[in-house]
């Protein structure tokens, strides 16, 4: 591989991972604060998967010589992380956690199901190894979505709200870098364009069957930046809470 | 205000003086019997209990609290009220008279032979 190529799938595996970390983080601030014990016990397990496959990236990416994992995820500062600004959202009300966790692990999903066959053979064998996972993930988003959207006046409207705050934000997951064409004719990523078409075929039945509605088209403004590490104002302290006991002593063995 | 050494707690904002209100009655869900498979062929075998407000929601539960460690391959949820279950009042019909060696593994031939064996070790 060339070096333009590696500098590609660094920026690739950098934003992956980071989303990952980043709504990983997100989510588990629900731990012990779930709605009922049971889903509090699954959203703080899908929540641990996030983090172990943002560390399966990080070590890729150490692979490609960038420091070491927890390096990576613990010592930058909020304005070296690639994440799209949607991941960093506070959690706010429990419905827009679980509308953010649907509309981005359809997402990841769709991102993970692309790179399975491509041809940087390390991020293909994760991809394929975290298939079951993700597909879990799905399945909770679906089955939460489906179940709220439909159930009574009081849970429908606030999905619907829910929906309506996230949307731009996560259609911000698509932002295009710099390595958009030369990732396609390198045959590892098709793109974030055709991601984003995949991911709307993907949801549109699902929100459909939950009786939520889409935004209009013509109001769509993602929220861009994230990928370029321009966040909002709630990251650094996120990324400050998380690193906190690691950066206490670095060199400390776990 | 609530100031905890955990800063989730502190960002919530909590009353100190925060009355909860009594929950209702039939204010949960009910409960879903979870069975899962080791392997396929196996039988289902019982591992505990969610609440859920149906069953696809019951089969999200029973898969993260009972094979989140990667040890079934299949789960079967069944409404708790939907089992049918004997009455402890009635458990003397399990209660069975002792002369029948016959009907017991041990009362086979083949025990000799066990017994046999264990001794010669």
């Amino acid at each position: 591989m060339n070096e333009n190529t590696i500098a590609a799938i660094k920026e690739l595996l950098y934003k992956m991972a980071d989303d990952l970390l980043i709504i990983g983080h997100r989510n588990s601030e629900w731990t012990g604060l779930g709605p009922i014990l049971e889903e509090d016990i699954s959203f703080s397990s899908m929540a641990q998967d996030k983090i172990g496959q943002a560390q399966t990236l990080y070590n890729l990416l150490h692979e490609l010589g960038e420091q070491e994992p927890d390096t990576i995820a613990f010592m930058r500062n909020a304005n070296l992380f690639h994440n799209a600004q949607f991941v960093e959202l506070p959690n706010n009300d429990y419905d827009f956690s679980l509308m953010r966790h649907f509309l981005y692990d359809h997402a990841d999903q769709l991102r993970f199901e692309m790179l399975a066959h491509c041809r940087y053979e390390p991020l293909a064998k994760v991809a394929r190894k975290v298939k079951g996972e993700l597909k879990y993930h799905v399945f909770h988003g679906n089955i939460w979505v489906v179940k709220l959207g439909s159930a009574n006046e009081m849970s429908h409207n606030k999905m619907q709200a829910a929906l309506n705050l996230a949307w731009n934000y996560a259609l911000g997951m698509f932002e295009e870098g710099p390595f958009e064409e030369l990732l396609k004719s390198e045959a590892i990523f098709e793109g974030e364009k055709s991601l984003q078409e995949k991911w709307l075929a993907n949801i549109t039945p699902i929100l459909l069957k939950a009786g939520l509605s889409i935004p209009e088209p013509k109001t769509w403004k993602p929220v861009l930046g994230g990928r370029k590490c321009e966040h909002t104002a709630h990251l650094a302290p996120l990324v400050e809470e998380m690193s906190e006991v690691f950066r206490y002593d670095p060199t400390a063995n776990w | 205000m609530i100031k905890s050494l955990d800063p989730r707690i502190t960002r919530a904002e909590i009353e100190l003086e925060n009355p909860i209100d009594p929950l209702k009655d039939l204010d949960q869900w009910e409960t879903y019997e979870v069975f899962h498979q080791k392997k396929r062929g196996d039988q289902h075998m019982h591992v505990g209990i969610v609440h859920a407000p149906n069953a696809e929601m019951a089969f999200i539960f029973g898969k993260e609290q009972f094979g989140r460690r990667g040890m079934s391959v299949n789960i079967w949820v069944v409404k708790t009220r939907d089992v049918f279950t004997s009455d402890y009042d009635d458990s003397d019909i399990f209660d069975t008279v002792p002369e029948k060696q016959y009907r017991e593994a041990g009362g086979y031939k083949v025990m000799e032979k066990i017994n046999k064996y264990k001794k010669g070790n």
